[in-house]
């Protein structure tokens, strides 16, 4: 350290310290520990898209015009010129052709858009799969839920700012859904939109709530997720010496800030290569807004398609009753509300209050900082299963027309099997997927007693042949019989010894029947006299 | 019961936590000085790619003129310029990734946790602390009644004064009455969208379609409004294939109809026509309706049928409107059938 450079960083710190006490910060994260594992990158690619998100998004905001008044194109795009269309689709035109690098700068903030929100989505199946969502962790799930449904705001003000045909038609479909809700819905359009639709309002609207509103309150709540990581430490999956009440793992400077930081280069050079190779939303294709036409084949982009999907398996009619209904004169449309409002509300209701239905069902209090193997918890798992079966199903009805078509179907057959299909799937995904859990728990139990199979056969002296197996190590069984092995919760009977019904039996009740329905059937870990005894009975 | 709440060796029915693994594998660069230089020259050659990554990005910019009439350039612009930032980001991220996982030292490391919960006496703290300042404000339990109240009031209702002039402003004038009626009007000459000329009965031959906007839109003063509300398809069947519904025998012109483009789904518009089946379809959603049948709807998801644009023919031999629709178009809302009243004439 004594050379310039170093005397200088030296003085620097000092300097900086003096004044703020910046020591005890860099102590304290520094050597902080972080396990290894490829799936925790998941959340960091949803960080590094939002971060390349608004490096782009404030080069966009430049060019970009908020408004839809109308000009006549004077630029120099060919099949455009002399058009009619708003200032807003005007100048995402400029962007793209007069602006150097702006084409690029666009397809990186539509692609970095698209894999942020597919990073979100990946990542929150990460946590509820090995179920990082539980205590001390409930809130943080939280956190990362609301971020989810932001990234879809934020995706969908941003896919509709350049005001083209296809994003023109997926606000009339918003607004369609808006009127749908009772009581409030005709008002609540008719505020959203300044007036009638399209109006003059929106997209200005739209366009503050893109870049003020919705990435102001994702870059407050990825603090505050962020600040919990670091409160809670990070999980880790199960292991020798991995506890309950330890961290086993490397620490951030050097390595995770040369991993960590080295990876957000990675992502934004994939994006970078992706945009610069593969056109995406080209706008000057569509043409500006109009009411009147739409092409087929038209879709949303990908996170919004399970909705799209839903609005499009929702029958007009079932048989000969109408799912649109006219009570007292008021009209309520089953038909856009029920997969458009109602079936969303339920499905991320769920997923939001997920770890508080699963405490209920285990009764445990405790800490939990090692991850679960899917498989050791086989109904949360089938439920994810479910779950995803569900989503993936309203994803593909969304996109029935283009399968249909790749496929050489009937449109219409395809979207009947898929109408009956969301309800049989994902019951029948869970039972596979249960049932595959207890196989592979079972397949566990089998390695711990008899160990791995050598392929190497031995003939006894009294002529039987034996396949010899070879014992596993213990960390190899410690990482297969080190799983919570929950038995249902047990309750106190009605009534107690004095004949006097107990207060918040019917809670316990529910308590009870949730939990069995999770652990009635369970596969426990091998314990050690079992394991004795096979290793036995075979010599 | 968990098993890994176990402390080793305590009970014989659960198994002892091995431990850390000891063992680290050693990677070449650990013991191979030699590996360990080329993994150095390795990150280094990958940090000096991110460098030209950068030049290249920067020459393309300055070099790589653009012309919006020729699409090759801007592709071309986009591409290398795109290329130099992939580059100058995939250098630093692979070098300094690389660099973690050949040179630095990869031990793990154990760190005990300490429980969320804080100890007893912080929390007895805690609320000692907030009982303290509630005595000095002095509301302590059930004192100042009138105190908490009217703050708890006054808090409560603060945000409407900065939330009814914004939730009241955004929506005014609050005329949800437009979404009833379009400006369809008797006499009214159906044209062509878009250049607004108008149509002959005898333009249209039977099995063609005509996409139709009001003669007069682009005077409005809102256009595009208008127009989302009155598109309408304009469509010759063989009067043979025509089944006309009870009470509207007046509304077509000798196998023309007319009816409204706009979905009565969600509201998009109904443009796909199929000839042999006089059926249109909606491809926002799919939504099917047939025409020879009063459009009602055969699949999807809207309920209600297009509502109709009762037509004539004038003197000239041109299509016109009757009135404007008897129901509102598009979408379902909860008020639909609510409202001023729809007049003989149509319009208000």
């Amino acid at each position: 350290m004594a050379s310039t450079v170093g005397r200088a960083v030296g003085a620097t710190a000092s300097y900086v310290d003096d004044r703020t006490s910046i020591a005890g910060f860099v102590k304290f994260f520094s050597r902080k520990l972080f396990p290894d594992h490829w799936s925790f990158m998941l959340g960091e690619v949803a960080l590094y898209s939002f971060i390349i998100l608004l490096l782009s998004g404030v080069f966009l905001t430049a060019y970009f015009v908020p408004s839809v008044t109308p000009v006549i194109y004077e630029g120099d795009f060919v099949t455009m010129k002399g058009v009619e269309m708003s200032e807003a689709f005007a100048s995402t035109l400029h962007t793209s052709f007069e602006v150097p690098g702006g084409l690029l700068m666009r397809q990186i903030h539509h692609w970095s858009a698209l894999l942020f929100t597919a990073a979100i989505v990946t990542h929150m199946c990460r946590v509820f799969f090995t179920g990082a969502f539980r205590k001390p962790r409930e809130i943080n799930w939280l956190v990362g839920f609301t971020l989810m449904i932001l990234s879809l705001a934020a995706g969908f003000t941003g896919y509709s700012l350049p005001d083209d045909v296809l994003s023109g038609n997926g606000l009339r479909i918003i607004d369609g859904v808006t009127r749908s809700i009772p009581i409030i819905g005709t008002y609540t359009s008719y505020w959203l939109f300044g007036g009638e639709f399209p109006g003059e309002a929106l997209i200005p609207r739209l366009f503050t709530a893109h870049i003020l509103l919705v990435p102001g309150l994702i870059l407050g709540l990825i603090a505050l997720h962020l600040f919990l990581v670091f409160l809670h430490k990070h999980t880790q999956y199960p292991g020798g010496g991995r506890t309950h009440r330890n961290v086993v793992g490397l620490p951030l400077f050097p390595v995770y800030t040369a991993k960590a930081g080295g990876f957000f280069f990675v992502v934004f050079g994939v994006v970078a290569l992706v945009s610069a190779v593969f056109t995406i939303n080209p706008v000057w294709n569509y043409g500006p807004y109009d009411p009147s036409p739409v092409s087929a084949g038209t879709q949303p982009d990908w996170y919004i398609l399970f909705i799209d999907g839903g609005l499009r398996m929702m029958p007009g009619w079932i048989g000969s009753l109408p799912s649109e209904w006219v009570i007292g004169g008021y009209t309520l449309s089953w038909n856009v509300l029920v997969p458009a409002v109602i079936v969303p509300g339920i499905f991320f209701g769920f997923l939001a209050l997920y770890p508080w239905l699963e405490a209920w069902a285990t009764g445990d209090r405790g800490e939990k900082h090692v991850l679960d193997r899917p498989r050791n918890a086989p109904v949360r798992t089938s439920i994810g299963v479910a779950l995803v079966t569900f989503y993936v199903i309203l994803v593909l009805e969304g996109s029935n027309d283009i399968v249909a078509n790749l496929f050489h179907m009937s449109l219409n057959d395809l979207t009947n099997f898929f109408r009956v299909s969301v309800f049989l799937l994902p019951i029948l995904s869970f039972l596979v997927t249960r049932r595959i859990c207890y196989g592979l728990q079972r397949k566990d139990r089998e390695l711990v007693l008899h160990g791995h199979e050598t392929g190497r056969i031995v003939r006894h002296e009294h002529g039987e042949y034996i396949e010899v197996h070879q014992p596993l190590t213990d960390q190899e069984v410690w990482l297969r019989v080190s799983f919570d092995d929950i038995a249902p919760l047990e309750i106190d009977p009605e009534y107690n010894e004095r004949g006097v019904r107990r207060r918040g039996h019917r809670w316990s009740r529910f308590k009870q029947g949730l939990s069995s329905f999770y652990f009635e059937k369970r596969v426990s870990p091998v314990t050690p006299a079992e394991r004795e005894e096979a290793m036995h009975s075979h010599h | 019961m968990s098993t890994t709440d176990q402390s080793p060796g305590m009970a014989s029915d659960t198994f002892e936590d091995p431990g850390v693994p000891t063992h680290h594998r050693p990677r070449l660069a650990d013991n191979d000085p030699k590996a360990a230089k080329r993994a150095e020259r390795q990150v280094a050659a990958l940090f000096g790619i991110s460098a030209l990554g950068t030049v290249l990005a920067i020459w393309a910019y300055f070099t790589q003129d653009i012309d919006a009439a020729d699409v090759a350039t801007i592709r071309q612009a986009n591409l290398l310029i795109g290329l130099g930032i992939c580059l100058a980001m995939m250098g630093i991220g692979l070098g300094a990734i690389h660099w973690a996982k050949t040179l630095m030292r990869d031990h793990e490391m154990v760190e005990e946790r300490h429980a969320m919960r804080s100890s007893d006496e912080t929390r007895a703290a805690a609320i000692q602390d907030l009982k303290d300042g509630a005595a000095d404000s002095g509301i302590g339990v059930g004192r100042r009644g009138l105190l908490k109240g009217s703050l708890i009031t006054a808090l409560a209702i603060a945000p409407l004064s900065l939330l009814v002039p914004q939730i009241g402003s955004m929506g005014a004038p609050w005329n949800v009455d437009q979404f009833r009626h379009t400006m369809w009007r008797a006499g009214m000459r159906l044209t062509r969208d878009p250049d607004g000329s108008p149509i002959k009965a005898a333009d249209v031959t039977i099995g063609s379609v005509f996409h139709v906007i009001p003669d007069g839109l682009y005077e409005e003063s809102h256009p595009l409004e208008e127009k989302a509300k009155a598109v309408v398809l304009l469509i010759r069947l063989d009067p043979r294939d025509l089944n006309i519904r009870p009470g509207r025998e007046t509304w077509s012109f000798d196998g023309i109809v007319a009816y409204s483009k706009i979905c009565t789904h969600v509201g998009c518009p109904v443009a796909l026509y199929e000839q042999q089946t006089h059926h249109l379809l909606c491809p926002c959603h799919q939504s099917t309706f047939d025409v020879a049948n009063g459009c009602k709807v055969v699949f999807g998801p809207a309920k209600r049928p297009l509502p109709q644009l009762p037509i004539a023919v004038d003197d000239e031999g041109y299509i016109i409107a009757q009135r404007d629709f008897e129901e509102p178009i598009g979408p379902s809302y909860w008020d639909r059938l609510k409202g001023t009243p729809f007049t003989e004439e149509g319009g208000e």
